[in-house]
């Protein structure tokens, strides 16, 4: 055991460097290689993670001002329709009434004028009718039961229209 | 399909498992017929046999694996397996009275696990050490040797299997084997190599990774019964060549910040300098070898806590056997409380070595600050 022995000692050497030299080329190589690879793709992924969730961040942080803006325009709109809406009823009342009051006062104008023409016919034709009564009163000349008969027949023959 | 692809994965898993029990069992198998005669119990040299290498992987009672044997002589190479040394045993009466036992084939002999030279048989000094010449080399396949060849083996399936998981999953989430070593590499990396080094940490990463996984799987190896009692990382050997490449890595990485504060230390007095730099100079040799020193006389004292538990039993049980009954279950519940400190221990060492390593490289490469 304490004692060193040459052959030994000679093979030992041997089958350590052989087994360093193997084991360096056909293990630890790929062994590491892959280690480091798969420690460089994590930390990779960790990156990416950390910058989708900022991104996401972003993302969620404009999707509200998006939603905001969306809803102050849609507040805006309905606003703005509303007024537009009240505005319109407005002048479709006024346009109405105006032309109510057109057609009435149109109304109103062609009755009296219907009316005056109507009694200045019946002015005319009282006129006229006064007149044929004094004239046939005149051109018979008669007694007064005459008479009275003739404006009788006479009142009876008129026709007022 | 799925389904499919879930069996055909279990027989390539199953198949990996028959692969490791085969190259097991390369080191010829065979059944020792020879069983040690009865005799005094002597718990220290149980234990030190237990922990120290050996040329053989003593599985249970006659049933061991032998070692291939390889020796350089004069003559040149010779290769057979150990099994001719255990299955002959010798033995020399000495003057004192006692026996030592040896192992002999052909032209050479086994003693305490050191082979020598047979001449005319085993000759011992007064200190019980043999005089025989040593063979010129011996580069036997040892237990410690098999040991560490099958730490190699699980690390080498283990890791390509988990780098095809990488591969085929690309940088999906991990799955099986995968997800139960990548906690682990990204310990070494984020916890040892990123603090200790700091910017050029990711250099050392996979010699970290290899040296971590190295020392605690050989460490657990250890820890598994009936493996012989493997003591891969207790094993000075074992331990040196690893201390000694980090040293190489430290100094060959040294930048000149770093051999400027060992050779020449800026803003010290010159008497001081004169203390200063051979310590600092002593220091670069004392950090790998308190490396070496720590993680072998750790793992060794674990195995020789757990040994000794199990020769308390032996101990007692040759006084009698309801002793050896009653103190039996004593000590295995101390030697399963012992185990899981030595789970725990064999993380920790591997741990600390590879923390001390990574210190050691971030010293080297730091960066002048002043």
């Amino acid at each position: 055991m304490l004692s060193v022995s040459i052959g030994t000692v000679i093979w030992t050497t041997i089958a350590f460097l052989v087994v360093v030299f193997i084991l360096a080329k056909f293990a630890w190589k790929p062994i590491l290689s892959s280690i480091r690879e798969r420690e460089d793709s994590i930390e990779e992924a960790l990156e990416a993670a950390e910058r989708a969730k900022e991104k996401m961040k972003d993302l969620e942080a404009n999707n509200e001002k998006l939603l905001l803006e969306a809803r102050q325009e849609r507040e805006e709109i309905i606003k703005s329709a509303r007024e537009a809406k009240e505005k319109m009823i407005a002048e479709a009342k006024e346009k109405a009434q105006a032309e109510a009051d057109k057609v009435l006062k149109n109304a109103q104008a062609t009755i009296r004028a219907e009316k005056s023409s109507a009694i200045n016919e019946l002015k005319s034709l009282v006129g006229e009718l006064s007149i044929d009564i004094a004239e046939k009163i005149l051109k018979e000349e008669l007694s007064a039961d005459k008479q009275k008969a003739l404006i009788e027949a006479s009142m009876k023959e008129a026709k007022f229209n | 399909m799925s389904v499919q692809n879930l069996t055909s994965s279990n027989s390539f898993r199953r198949f990996k498992a028959i692969l490791v029990l085969t190259i097991l069992s390369i080191f010829s198998l065979n059944l020792t017929a020879s069983s040690e005669s009865g005799g005094d119990f002597n718990a220290g040299e149980m234990i030190m046999h237990h922990i120290s290498d050996a040329h053989e992987i003593h599985i249970i009672g006659d049933f061991a694996i032998y070692l291939p044997v390889i020796l350089k002589t004069e003559t040149g190479w010779e290769v057979f397996s150990s099994s001719h040394f255990y299955h002959n045993p010798q033995h020399l009466e000495l003057e004192s009275g006692e026996t030592a036992h040896y192992y002999a084939y052909k032209n050479y002999i086994l003693f305490h696990e050191h082979i020598y030279l047979k001449e005319e048989g085993l000759a011992l000094d007064e200190n019980g050490d043999a005089t025989n010449q040593a063979v010129a080399l011996d580069m036997s396949i040892t237990k410690t040797v098999a040991g560490m060849f099958l730490t190699i083996l699980i690390m080498i399936l283990v890791f390509t299997s988990v780098a095809k998981g990488y591969k085929k999953r690309g940088i999906g989430a991990p799955k099986g084997i995968q997800s139960f070593m990548e906690p682990l590499i990204l310990f070494v990396r984020d916890e040892v190599a990123r603090p200790s080094i700091g910017k050029h940490a990711d250099r050392f990463v996979p010699f970290l990774l290899t040296i971590f996984f190295f020392i605690w799987i050989s460490n657990l190896l250890g820890l598994i019964p009936f493996l012989g009692g493997l003591n891969i990382t207790g094993t000075l050997s074992v331990t040196m060549v690893l201390a000694a490449v980090v040293f190489v890595i430290t100094s060959f990485s040294g930048n000149k910040h770093y051999w400027g504060h060992i050779l020449w230390p800026p803003n010290v007095p010159l008497p001081i300098k004169f203390i200063l730099v051979p310590i600092e100079f002593a220091g670069i040799f004392i950090k790998p070898l308190v490396l070496m020193v720590r993680l072998t006389a750790n793992i060794t004292a674990g195995h020789i806590i757990i040994l000794a538990f199990v020769c308390l039993i032996f101990i007692f049980g040759e006084q009698s056997a309801g002793a050896g009954y009653g103190v039996g279950i004593g000590s295995t519940l101390f030697m399963i409380f012992m185990n899981f400190i030595e789970l725990l221990v064999a993380f920790l060492q591997a741990y600390v070595f590879t923390l001390l390593a990574a210190l050691y490289f971030g010293a080297a490469t730091e960066e002048a600050h002043h």
